[in-house]
């Protein structure tokens, strides 16, 4: 009994010694992203790796996701001869959750996987300590042009995604359900609101943070190695996902029963 | 001058640094001896700022290390260079990038003085015209040069050598050796190596000090080490199997 007590007395002081390094690493990125000197060019970088190059995952995914709703929702919809609402379906099911959810957990697996290892293999080579040897900031210098860059950029890839997704769903629609191209449009658009797209936009500023300072927490705190790099790395991807599907429930909550959005 | 005074440092349990005392006079060359693991690599972390002690002090030039943070550690930082065991070069970066890093971060030179700085270190550690290459490209012993042409480029008072020698070939060695030796005499800078490459040891230093479960055990000129009556020392030094070091182990 007192072994297992004081098992869980370790777990939960190991949690919140977790959080509070997490919360420290994050108030000190933002801090330290209003401090001079500003370098464009680290953050055009990371922008570049961050978000152009996670274009093609980010269309498969949500171009497949958008006909995949089409097709499920068309097995209900054409019982109840509601087949145009397909499109109002595949349309706020993406900007409100899918696209927003789906861009973060793609961009987690790629870029905070690869943010971590990185970070993680200059933490047991010394890169890390070496900065610091020379009078750099490896916060200011390593994970604010991250954080910038993915700050901006999941935003503008969900946009991308929800458009992709909804032409996913105008394919099988128009394509294979044989509904009209302007009414699908017309259904598409039509139900869609402001505040349908910035919900999902809210919550992807949301999820770039998670993904950004638990993929730095992670590499820069790498001890042992490679094994140690493939444990930050895999952590990393683990942790962010648990927290954008919690992170979502609690904004979808918050937006529904607070704000009646 | 630096001062470690009463240094202590442990992880866990496990004790590194136990009142460490050491004074080391500017411009001198001390070189820390000691098995592998036994905290010397911990040692210079701390006098660079790295690393925080359990209690004691790191006192360079009246400053307390232990107790500066933020701009005043940089600061304090900029008088140093340090060569990591590894030579930690940054991999994004091509070697130009490397060497120049805190010149680019810290100063406000154009590019071609720059370029000029970084010439001349690359030549000091005779590498001449190796400024487009990635660390990815380099042997060993380049990468520890480049390391070093990193360490000295902003003209430090200060030179960390973190096992200089280690990882290698023998001739590489000597050459990394003499390079630490005509540095010395070049630029006038107080130097601290770690090491357990004795032949290194007795080739540079102006004094050794063996550091043995977490204290300086003995400290003396290279002839003093050489012919010392220390049992510890003369096992370690001898590089011999049996002895009080590993009978304690």
């Amino acid at each position: 009994m007192n072994g297992w007590i004081s098992q869980l007395g370790e777990r939960f002081i190991g949690f919140l010694r977790y959080s509070g390094g997490v919360t420290v690493l994050m108030v000190r990125t933002v801090f330290s992203s209003f401090v001079p000197p500003f370098k464009r060019k680290p953050v055009l970088e990371q922008m570049v790796k961050i978000g152009i190059d996670s274009l093609p995952i980010v269309f498969l995914t949500c171009l497949f996701t958008g006909m995949v709703l089409a097709l499920q929702s068309a097995y209900q919809m054409q019982k109840m001869e509601a087949k145009l609402y397909i499109a109002s379906l595949v349309a706020l099911s993406l900007t409100r959750e899918l696209g927003p959810v789906l861009t973060a957990l793609v961009v987690a697996g790629r870029v905070g996987a690869s943010i971590a290892a990185e970070l993680g293999t200059m933490k047991v080579t010394e890169q890390i300590d070496a900065l610091e040897t020379l009078a750099s900031n490896p916060i200011k210098y390593l994970v604010v042009p991250r954080f910038i860059a993915l700050f901006f950029m999941l935003p503008l890839l969900t946009i991308y995604g929800d458009i992709v997704g909804i032409v996913g769903g105008y394919m099988i629609g128009v394509w294979r359900l044989n509904i009209l191209s302007n009414l699908y449009w017309d259904m598409t658009w039509n139900p869609l609101k402001i505040k349908d797209i910035a919900t999902g936009l809210i919550k992807s500023f949301a999820f770039a943070v998670i993904i950004c300072i638990i993929a730095c927490y992670e590499g820069m705190r790498v001890e042992g190695g490679a094994e140690g790099v493939g444990s930050a790395t895999t952590k990393a991807v683990v942790i962010s996902f648990i927290l954008i599907i919690a992170a979502d429930c609690l904004f979808t909550a918050l937006f529904y029963f607070g704000f009646s959005f | 001058m630096i001062e470690l005074i009463n240094l202590c440092k442990a992880f866990d349990d496990h004790v590194v640094l136990d009142n460490v005392n050491l004074t080391i006079r500017d411009g001198e060359t001390i070189v820390i001896i000691g098995r592998s693991g036994t905290g010397k690599s911990v040692m210079l972390k701390h006098i660079i700022g790295l690393m925080k002690p359990d209690s004691g002090q790191v006192i360079i030039d009246g400053q307390d290390v232990t107790r500066l943070g933020g701009k005043e550690l940089n600061d304090l930082r900029l008088k140093f260079g340090m060569l990591f065991q590894g030579a930690a070069l940054f991999d994004s970066l091509n070697v130009r990038d490397n060497v120049a890093f805190s010149l680019i971060e810290h100063t406000k030179m154009d590019d071609a003085t720059i370029d000029k700085r970084v010439a001349e270190c690359l030549e000091l550690v005779g590498l001449k015209g190796i400024e487009n290459l990635r660390p990815s490209e380099l042997s060993g012993g380049m990468r520890k040069r480049v390391g070093l042409a990193r360490a000295i480029c902003m003209d430090p008072k200060i030179i960390l050598y973190d096992e200089p020698t280690t990882g290698v070939d023998p001739i590489m060695a000597d050459a990394v050796n003499d390079l630490i030796k005509d540095l010395q005499s070049k630029l006038r800078t107080t130097a601290i190596a770690v090491t357990h490459d004795m032949t290194s040891a007795y080739k540079i230093a102006d004094r050794i000090a063996m550091l043995y479960k977490g204290k300086i055990v003995e400290i003396g000129t290279p002839e003093e080490i050489k012919n010392t009556s220390n049992p510890l020392v003369k096992q370690f030094i001898t590089g011999a199997a049996t002895g009080p070091i590993t009978e304690d182990s």
